[in-house]
């Protein structure tokens, strides 16, 4: 068991750094003291930083990796997506009390049943693509927003890229 | 004591809990059958002498149209008018005046610039007051406040060329639901003078929206089909979306993120009360019902892929219609009950597929371009009007095997049509570029008689239900 995460740990930093490395300098690897101490998890010291269980601790940890965006009508998992998913799965290996929910979201461009549906398939597959790193699927649960929570407010390219995306969000 | 108190507490405050956790607000009550009256010239008087063909809109609109205020027997207290039968009268002529106005049938003229006919005039009018005024058609009415406090309305169509009565009838309603009779008026006069089907004594389901365009609060509403009678049905404390009335306006579906998950509820509206479509973990969406009532369409995803599935209403085993990996979603009967239209990206875009309504047969219908979504088939069966995205989004029609595709609206982006009960008219709702504001906003089947409907705040998804009876 303890292995079993220990090798898909070292693999999922592994490939992290190196896609970390082309992508932009925004996202950056985790901070080298939470890395230290992968034995003992839940470290009581940190008294200033936000507590395991919160998403303010999972975002310190993974930086913008929280979310992956799609390309209009998408929901593959393209290499920028993999990284910070391997982040992800990195974060919820150290932490395996840790559960949450995985946001789906669509642009306001699309009808809004039709969307949906594509924010629930854009979910299902960041979950999909977690559990094939080795996450538990019975700690994520998936919920669709479709286009009725946009992040980004105007009508153009760059707000509906930000807004197709699948957010995790720690429920614990 | 203290067990006591404690249980009295936890009773007091687990009650208003229990109505918050559906979101639910006070139930409207039962939509009820309007009672027809008996007029006093026989119904065969009203079957001769129409005087003109209509044969496209246009000509329609040219038709003038008298309103002037109903008259009175005598002036009597109503719970539906602080002022009386004869104020009351003028409103119920107002009313139709605007059912008339507001959807570019005709040109009507209210009754506020027209004289005021007496009680004995509404069956034998001064034909030549209103030649004089270059009226062609003429309508004429009463209101009479009986007995048992209910209201007798009257209802009168007469062409003033041939100084001939064309169509009568009258209707005993509620002092609550004298519009109703100026709506059945509305809809007499213009199922005689187009040959069409009614449709101005009918409601819509909606949504209401209000707050900034990233926390929208988003509450199922209802309202009658020219926006009066306007309530309010869920608090807004969880996000409402996509209803749908039941063909006899008892129960309403949509989809409520009341458990934090989307999900189709029936919301009964007589008791306030509602259930899940079906129990099951998965989310569900898009609900619609078949044209009996007797069955309900929803779309449920399943490891992320979505599927149409039919579930009588009431209650039991669902089907699955469509098995595929693409995104299938919607659905909409023919009006026989036969046939089912649908959206599906099966192809790699959204496009608009029919099928049996079993699921068998399912085949593409819309090779025009663009994208086709949510498909509603109209209610003479004959058209499906649809999303088209190509760039922007506007609503348009088609024939069922989709031919002759017409592009009726011009929006930025115009979505989610549904049909007037006669199919003569579409809703639809336009969301504004950037600030994300919407309205309900309608058309006809030619374009050119476009408008936004009022309502108390913004509004989408509107969903448009039978005449009633």
């Amino acid at each position: 068991m303890n292995t079993k995460i220990a090798t898909i740990l070292l693999l999922a930093s592994a490939t992290g750094l190196a896609a970390c490395a082309k992508k932009a300098p925004e996202v950056l690897p985790p901070a080298p003291t939470q890395t230290a101490a992968p034995t003992q998890p839940t470290p009581q010291v940190q008294p200033s930083g936000p507590a395991v269980g919160t998403q303010g601790h999972f975002a310190a940890a993974v930086g913008s990796s929280t979310t992956i965006y799609f390309d209009t009508d998408r929901y593959n998992i393209d290499t920028q997506d993999a990284a910070a998913l391997q982040a992800q799965a990195q974060y919820f290996a150290r932490f395996p009390q840790v559960t949450f929910t995985i946001e789906g979201h669509a642009d306001e461009r699309g009808t809004r049943e039709y969307n949906l549906a594509l924010g629930e398939r854009r979910a299902n597959s960041a979950k999909a693509y977690l559990v094939s790193l080795g996450v538990d699927a019975n700690r994520i649960s998936v919920v669709s927003y479709g286009k009725e929570r946009p992040v980004a407010l105007a009508s153009n390219e760059g707000a509906w890229a930000q807004n197709r995306r699948a957010a995790s969000v720690i429920i614990n | 004591m203290k067990p006591a108190l404690l249980a009295a507490l936890l009773f007091t405050v687990a009650w208003p809990a229990a109505a918050t956790a559906q979101d639910l607000g006070a139930p409207i009550g039962e939509d009820g059958p309007v009672e027809r009256a008996a007029t006093e010239a026989s119904q065969a008087q009203a079957e001769e002498g129409i005087s003109f063909t209509v044969t496209d809109e246009s000509a329609w609109q040219d038709i003038g149209i008298a309103i002037p205020a109903f008259a009175t027997d005598r002036d009597r207290a109503t719970p539906a008018n602080e002022a009386g039968t004869a104020a009351l009268g003028r409103e119920v002529a107002r009313v139709i005046t605007a059912n008339l106005r507001n959807n570019g049938l005709f040109k009507p003229v209210g009754p506020d610039s027209l004289p005021q006919p007496t009680f004995p005039q509404i069956t034998s009018p001064s034909f030549s007051t209103w030649s004089g005024r270059s009226a062609e058609m003429l309508v004429h009415g009463y209101v009479r406040a009986r007995d048992d406090g209910r209201l007798v309305v009257g209802c009168y169509l007469y062409d003033v060329a041939l100084q001939n009565e064309l169509v009568r009838e009258g209707w005993v309603v509620a002092p609550g639901d004298w519009r109703r009779a100026a709506h059945k008026c509305s809809d007499l006069i213009f199922s005689r003078l187009t040959g069409e089907s009614p449709f101005f004594d009918s409601r819509i389901a909606y949504i209401a929206e209000t707050g900034p365009k990233d926390r929208r609060v988003k509450r199922l509403a209802v309202m009658d089909s020219d926006g009066a009678n306007h309530r309010f049905l869920t608090l807004g404390s969880a996000t409402a979306l996509t209803p749908r009335y039941s063909p006899d306006y008892s129960k309403i579906l949509y989809l409520s993120y009341v458990d934090g998950n989307p999900r189709i509820y029936v919301y009964d509206i007589g008791s306030g009360k509602q259930t899940l479509v079906t129990e099951n973990r998965n989310p569900t969406i898009a609900p619609r019902w078949s044209p009996d009532g007797k069955h309900i369409l929803y779309s449920m995803a399943v490891a992320g892929n979505t599927d149409i599935y039919r579930v009588p209403a009431t209650g039991g085993a669902s089907v699955k219609l469509t098995d595929n990996p693409g995104i299938d979603v919607g659905g909409s009967y023919s009006p026989d009950g036969t046939k089912i239209v649908f959206e599906s990206d099966r192809s790699g875009s959204q496009q608009c597929y029919v099928m049996d309504a079993d699921g068998k047969n399912q085949k593409r219908i819309s090779f025009f371009g663009g994208r086709c979504a949510t498909p509603e088939w109209s209610p003479r069966g004959d058209q499906i009007a649809f999303t088209r995205i190509a760039g922007d989004f506007n609503v348009a029609v088609m024939n069922t095997s989709g031919g002759n595709m017409r592009v009726l609206t011009r929006g930025w982006q115009d979505e989610a049509p549904t049909w007037a009960p006669n199919g003569r008219i579409i809703q639809f709702f336009r969301t504004e570029q950037n600030t994300g504001r919407s309205g309900i906003w309608q058309v006809d089947l030619t374009g050119q008689n476009e408008r936004r409907l009022p309502t108390p705040v913004d509004a989408s998804d509107p969903a448009w239900g039978p005449i009633r009876p």
